[in-house]
């Protein structure tokens, strides 16, 4: 399989059928190193389907997914995040009972060297390692500005903190390509504002390529590089924002949803 | 805490059992008897805490996993002709105790794959399935005595074996909990879908938390069989997996020392209730449905820690 | 040959027992997706409604088993349903909301609840259950002896589950059922009244229960308080081998795991008898968890 290789993620002929549905057809994505890509589309687009192929958590029925040149096809969720794909969900899916802290404290299990036998019996080693965890998560939360809420259950939190927290959770698992699954749905203009400002600073401080699906075009059009458009699970666009600002087949999708 | 303080409670709790057995004789039997239940359901209901509080895969088959143990730590004894008070037996009854988990987390392990594909009422029945096959297997094998049981079991079980066994279950568990490894464990049972995007290992994860509790249980179930010297497969029926069920949602899932309390408290209440004892199971059952309605989180939360006790004083202390 | 013919009548009697049960369990899990762990002791519950109810009844009616057997078998289920329904109401309604694991604790409570306190009220002992079935020799050669208890307790079996094909497929509260079952939010948005909908499923399971209470008594005449605890279980074990959640699959699981359970008891060990059926579960859930008439479910992500 050959790869540019200043692509960190390519889809090659991608797609999936549920029951005889399909619902991704023939997808060609590719996602550079520093690429910041969006991902438009109606509702039922295939959107977060595409995500869900990326992340394991679907099998892909056709093609293949390049991850740093490699299929990942086949690979278990957990490894995918494991190889660097930290993604984030539609519907927040915090764990509830845990606190801020803790949320991302499971981001960084799989970056242990020393598992079951040094935290049982707590030999040396694993003080060390304690140690090490901590001043990584407590960094992560200076940056986003979380210190103060640490200690709180994570679902307990404003609707725009959860958010940050996750995204937060998902870098803290160290990912060369995060996926971001509609991060603003469900906020007000300020912290739209103060999103777009974060997902700047993350992809500029981690030095990583960025998915996004996103809902709003304002922040689509604000940040993103290039677009991606999807209707019906078919690319039917991709391109720098103003292209597809004056895209006629994608304005027809959209008129097409708004008149139904 | 400080960096060893745990190991210091650990080693300061194995030598205050060790001192208090050396005046075991001096204790009523009647008590002693009691004290010994209560170790063992305290080690049984903190093993089993790991697999339905902490990493949520809600099992009911924890009596099959000591009826292994039990059976064969009772092989073991019986094999090697320990004597109660003789030297063999400070070599012996570890020993016993040892393989009687080994075996009973074989069979975690078994029973953990296909925990890997099923969750909530699936696994439970699944669990309660695997129990009641061990016992049946158990009843139909000559050579442990099959229905009317294995006798002869030397009584090897004092103080000192029991606590110790219950200083090292908690030490373990919740220092595993506790750590960042630990978290794994509840990640999963918070949600399997974001555990994995984090990239945990749920399959491990939950085999892990099988393997472990099932050991501590056959460990549990050695300690048993030593002490009452004659087991039969009847004492091990699913019944007993509820008990011990009991006392961890009683205690709160997921809270060691709200367990370790109610596995206490749930062991002297039916001496409690010894004049009206045909109630016992009508009154464990009802208490379980009326705290599953009011207080799902078990009787002292999942907040209950030292710590936090210590905490809430302080601050009732303060004026306001 | 013939001793095989034997097994087989006996392994479908057992079967009927199995399947009317798990047509409860199977319901239940349907429009509400969890286990109804009391189910089995609705069953046990049923039979002592007949052992209590037949001896004064039979005398009412003038000795008469043609009339006595299906009234009791109505009043067992009229009452077995008042606890199902009364069940629904008390503990699992206020839990719905809840996590999953909350119901199946109180479901368990529940189940033992009725366990024991059937100990306290009935007696921990064996009761004999009276006679409600004619059991007259149909057929007796040399290697072939037919009673008619048997008998009647397949037909009245295929007799309720026609009954139930019936209520399911052509009434309205039926199809409201399954329309529940497909898809609850949607069902409600219809203007499907859940609440009532799953009450029905409940007199619905309950009284299949009952019903098999009594077959069992009459085909099996030692009842005890506990006696709900093994066919229930197996019973489930039917619904799952079926595919949870669909009705015929519930039936045909149940005439499979009573064929198997009495080919073990007969040519190999009584002992293993309880313990085949959690081996046939184990092997479905790993080989084909949706059994063999269900369909699988994803979770959406």
């Amino acid at each position: 399989m050959n790869s540019a290789p200043g692509n960190i993620l390519e889809l090659k002929a991608c797609g999936i059928n549920f029951g005889g549905l399909t619902a991704v057809s023939a997808l060609e994505v590719a996602i550079g190193r520093r690429d910041l890509l969006g991902m438009i589309g109606p509702n039922g687009a295939g959107k977060t389907t595409v995500f869900n192929m990326i992340t394991g958590v679907y099998q892909p029925t056709k093609g293949s997914v390049l991850f740093d040149g490699r299929n990942i096809v086949g690979l278990k969720p957990y490894q995918i995040a494991g190889l660097g794909i930290g993604r984030t969900f539609q519907n927040i899916r915090l764990f509830p009972s845990l606190t801020v802290y803790e949320n991302i404290q499971v981001s960084l299990v799989k970056t242990l060297r020393h598992g079951f036998s040094h935290s049982t019996l707590q030999l040396p080693r694993f003080h060390e390692e304690e140690r090490a965890v901590r001043a990584s998560i407590v960094e992560l939360l200076e940056i986003f500005n979380l210190t103060h809420v640490m200690n709180e259950r994570a679902t307990s939190l404003p609707y725009g903190d959860q958010r940050r927290t996750e995204i937060v959770r998902a870098l803290a698992t160290k990912p060369q390509l995060l996926l971001l699954d509609e991060p603003a749905a469900g906020m007000n203009a300020t912290e739209k504002v103060e999103l777009m400002r974060l997902i700047r600073l993350v992809k500029e401080r981690f030095d990583i390529a960025i998915l996004l699906i996103e809902h709003d075009m304002k922040v689509v059009m604000g940040i993103c590089e290039r677009i991606i458009v999807l209707d019906y699970g078919i690319k039917i666009a991709e391109g720098p924002p103003e292209a597809i600002r004056n895209n006629l087949s994608v304005i027809e999708a959209y008129l097409g949803e708004q008149a139904a | 805490m400080g960096v060893h303080a745990t190991k210091v409670v650990l080693l300061a709790a194995i030598a205050i059992s060790f001192i208090v057995s050396l005046f075991q004789s001096q204790i009523n039997p009647y008590f002693l008897q009691i004290i010994i239940y209560i170790g063992i359901n305290i080690i049984l209901a903190t093993s089993l805490n790991l697999i339905n509080g902490y990493a949520g895969q809600f099992s009911l088959g924890h009596a099959g996993f000591m009826a292994l143990g039990g059976y064969t730590g009772a092989v073991v004894s019986t094999t090697l002709g320990a004597t109660p008070g003789g030297s063999s037996a400070v070599i012996i009854l570890p020993l016993a105790l040892v393989l009687g988990g080994i075996v009973a987390a074989l069979a975690g392990l078994l029973v953990g794959i296909p925990s890997l594909r099923l969750r909530g009422d699936y696994l439970a029945i699944t669990t309660l399935g695997f129990g009641e096959i061990i016992r049946v297997v158990i009843q139909n094998l000559d050579f442990l005595g099959g229905a009317r049981g294995f006798t002869g079991i030397p009584k090897l079980t004092n103080f000192f074996w029991v606590f110790s066994v219950v200083s090292i279950t908690v030490f373990v568990i919740s220092n595993l909990v506790n750590s960042s490894y630990g978290k794994g464990f509840l990640a999963v049972r918070d949600d399997e879908i974001a555990a994995q995007a984090m990239g945990i290992n749920t399959t491990k994860y939950k085999v892990v938390a099988f393997v472990t509790g099932a050991f501590f249980a056959g460990v549990a179930g050695g300690l048993y069989a030593h002490f009452v010297s004659y087991i039969n497969p009847q004492q091990f029926s699913f019944i007993r997996s509820i008990e011990i069920v009991v006392m961890v949602i009683v205690g709160g899932m997921g809270n060691t020392p709200g367990v370790i309390i109610a596995a206490a408290l749930l062991t002297i209440l039916p001496e409690a209730l010894r004049p009206i004892a045909e109630y016992r199971m009508v009154i464990y059952s009802l208490s379980l449905v009326i705290i599953m309605i009011t207080r799902p989180q078990g009787l002292f939360g999942r907040e209950l820690s030292l710590r936090s006790l210590l905490g809430r004083l302080r601050k009732q202390a303060m004026p306001v | 040959m013939s001793e095989l013919l034997q097994q087989i009548i006996n392994g479908i009697s057992l079967g009927s027992i199995y399947a009317l049960i798990a047509l409860g369990y199977t319901m239940v899990y349907g429009v509400l997706r969890f286990i109804n762990f009391p189910h089995g002791d609705a069953f046990m519950v049923g039979a002592f409604v007949g052992y209590y109810a037949a001896p004064r009844i039979v005398p009412l009616v003038g000795g008469s088993l043609l009339i006595a057997g299906p009234i009791t078998l109505l009043l067992s289920m009229l009452v077995c349903s008042a606890l199902g329904v009364t069940i629904e109401k008390l503990a699992y309604r206020p839990l719905r909301p809840r996590p999953k694991l909350t119901i199946l604790i109180t479901a368990i409570g529940i189940s033992l609840f009725l366990e024991f306190g059937g100990q306290l009220v009935f007696g921990p002992d064996p009761k004999s259950f009276p006679t409600l079935l004619p059991s007259a020799v149909i057929i007796n050669t040399p290697n072939l002896v037919l009673r008619s208890t048997p008998v009647i307790v397949i037909a009245t079996t295929v007799g309720l589950m026609l009954l139930l094909r019936f209520i399911v497929m052509k009434t309205k509260l039926g199809t409201a059922m399954r329309a529940v079952s497909y898809n609850q939010s949607a069902a409600s948005l219809m203007g499907i009244n859940i609440d009532t909908v799953i009450s029905f499923t409940f007199v619905l399971g309950s009284s299949l229960a009952a019903a098999a209470g009594i077959l069992y008594g009459s085909l099996y005449p030692s009842i005890n308080p506990l006696m709900g605890v093994f066919p229930g279980l197996k019973a489930f074990i039917s619904a799952v081998l079926g595919g949870i959640g669909n009705i015929p699959g519930a039936a045909i699981g149940g005439f499979i795991i009573g064929l198997i359970e009495t080919f073990v008891t007969g040519y190999l060990s009584p002992t293993y008898r309880d313990a085949i059926a959690f081996g046939i579960l184990i092997l479905i859930l790993l080989f084909k968890p949706s059994g063999i008439l269900g369909r699988a479910e994803s979770e959406k992500v």
